[in-house]
């Protein structure tokens, strides 16, 4: 427990000090601002409050930038070790494995907190000033709080686990690009190309929901957009996706982040530094 | 009692083999140096013993645990080669995590810093501190609750003179207090003085391991005698003791260890002719190269 809290505290202290905290907290408000006032024209027209109308903006954005942010933080967590030879030196402590990963992991999530905390809380802040009604979308900005975090940790756990099989940072700092591209972009363009070829043959209506309900990132944006029935008019969802309950997207985003980070130690366990 | 035994442990990494059934010990209380050329097993050998890498066969005992055991990690410090701290932290808070992980004291990190001589440095980020600086963090680190086994690799490199001579000093008294060590070393020459048992690897094998007195004897090396004669007997000196080179005022020639006291008696023999004499035995690098080469025919 010691080890946990030996570990945790000096990786927030190593963020603080490399500003990656303030740097990602500022594009994250900036970015939340954006959108909120982007988004303040057509509440009237779908009937929804300001806020809930923001969170369904927020969830697009946080699809992006949560996992690009959970990958930036945790890319160098082992691979920097290995190349620095700290790891070999702590691994030659009386220290279990797991404990170091379980530190950094704390001190990652703690950052992704503070970070989603300050956008989301900009956000929201810009959303009462528009619409004093806008009360009635907490609820969903909080679901999409804790929703952002579930996701978040699925991709410090994917950076992790890129980290234990590199020699190398730049090499992980590599293979989380290639991740994120793979998943968060790539991976719905395919879906859409596979749903225009196949025209509403099996594809489209057995194998993509389920394909949406795999990706962390998909689910993710699901959850929060058929939760509420404001959001889901804000974003305008329909469709395929509609048939998706929330109970499995939400199942999807509660059981990736333990894959994410038991794989992650699995292969940390393995590492001869 | 041995501290650290190694029997007959092998490792290969394909068609390499890294280590050849290295045999030796360490015991309570003894400094023992393991020497060797890059690639030579050095590093392979000291993550075996610290239960970093499995090896293919053989027994390593440190302290009746099996190594990379709980046990042993709690009563073994480590001093990796050319280990970079993070930039970021200073060397207090560096210290402060390894302290934790030892279940000491946070705040002794000021006191093991002043042992180390880096006290002045302790709150500048250990991006700003010299190689050297650096290696005496990572030295202070594995002093941490007077460990009972030390595996230092290269642990003088980046340090000054001075500071070789402290880290030498601070060796010497955990030695004093029954600490085993081990250290490797590149550094052949300032080892002398400063280990009980020498340890040669080449190509995973080990080729010798004894005093540096009887690896000495067991080369078999030369000893060269050196003699500064009275202007203008030169000549002379080299002709009554037949030596071979001569310049002026010096004789200069070598003898095998068995030759060594008749040789020298006859130079005391030559009485005021001769005004000054050394006597130079063959130095450890001498010794490391003639076993270093004898293992590669």
């Amino acid at each position: 427990m010691t080890a946990i809290v030996g570990f945790s505290s000096t990786e927030f202290r190593i963020a603080l000090r490399n500003r990656w905290v303030i740097i990602l907290t500022v594009t994250m408000a900036l970015f939340a601002l954006v959108l909120a006032l982007a988004g303040s024209g057509p509440t009237g027209t779908v009937g929804a409050d300001q806020l809930s109308v923001t969170v369904a903006s927020l969830t697009g954005l946080a699809v992006y930038l949560v996992p690009l942010i959970a990958l930036l933080v945790s890319f160098d967590a082992v691979a920097g070790e290995v190349e620095r030879g700290t790891l070999g030196l702590t691994l030659a402590y009386p220290v279990a494995r797991p404990a170091i990963l379980a530190g950094k992991f704390l001190a990652h999530i703690a950052i992704l907190a503070v970070v989603l905390l300050v956008g989301y809380g900009v956000a929201a802040a810009v959303a009462f000033r528009l619409d004093a009604d806008s009360a009635r979308g907490l609820s969903a900005l909080f679901r999409l709080t804790w929703s952002s975090l579930l996701l978040g940790a699925t991709f410090l756990g994917l950076g992790y686990l890129a980290s234990a099989f590199s020699r190398h940072p730049a090499t992980a700092a590599g293979l989380v690009i290639g991740l994120w591209l793979l998943l968060i972009v790539l991976y719905d363009l395919g879906m859409l190309a596979a749903i225009v070829a196949d025209d509403g043959g099996v594809f489209t209506k057995v194998v993509f929901p389920w394909m949406l309900i795999g990706n962390p990132a998909d689910a993710f944006r699901l959850f929060n957009l058929s939760a509420s029935e404001a959001t889901a008019a804000a974003a305008g969802l329909a469709g395929a996706a509609s048939t998706i309950m929330p109970a499995q997207a939400l199942a999807s985003l509660v059981l990736w982040p333990l894959l994410a980070y038991g794989l992650a130690v699995w292969r940390f366990q393995r590492i001869e530094p | 009692m041995n501290s650290l035994t190694i029997e007959r442990v092998s490792k290969s990494y394909g068609a390499v083999r890294a280590l050849d059934d290295v045999s030796f010990a360490v015991e309570a209380g003894q400094t023992v140096a393991l020497l060797g050329h890059n690639g030579a097993g050095k590093t392979t050998l000291i993550k075996a013993i610290l239960g970093l890498v499995a090896f293919d066969g053989g027994m390593i005992d440190v302290m009746g645990a099996p190594p990379g055991s709980r046990a042993a990690r709690e009563l073994t410090a480590y001093l990796p080669e050319n280990v970079a701290f993070h930039a970021a932290l200073t060397g207090r808070e560096q210290l402060g995590l390894y302290l934790r992980l030892r279940r000491q004291p946070v705040k002794l990190a000021g006191e093991l810093l002043e042992r180390v001589g880096l006290a002045h440095a302790a709150d500048r980020r250990i991006g700003t501190y010299s190689k050297g600086m650096r290696q005496k963090v990572g030295l202070a680190q594995a002093l941490i609750g007077t460990p009972r086994l030390m595996i230092l690799d290269e642990p003088t490199s980046g340090l000054d003179p001075i500071a070789r001579r402290e880290f030498y000093s601070i060796l010497a008294e955990l030695a004093a207090r029954g600490t085993a060590i081990m250290l490797s070393s590149h550094a052949l020459t300032e080892l002398e003085a400063r280990t009980d048992r020498i340890v040669i690897l080449s190509r995973g094998k080990v080729v010798a391991n004894d005093t540096l007195a009887g690896l000495r004897r067991q080369a078999g090396l030369p000893t060269q005698i050196r003699i500064a004669t009275r202007p203008g007997a030169a000549d002379e000196v080299a002709q009554r003791l037949d030596a071979q080179g001569s310049n002026g005022r010096t004789v200069e020639f070598s003898c095998p260890p068995t030759e060594k006291i008749a040789r020298l008696g006859q130079v005391a023999a030559l009485g005021p002719l001769v005004d000054d004499l050394d006597v130079v035995p063959p130095s450890l690098d001498d010794i490391y190269s003639h076993f270093s080469a004898r293992a590669d025919q």
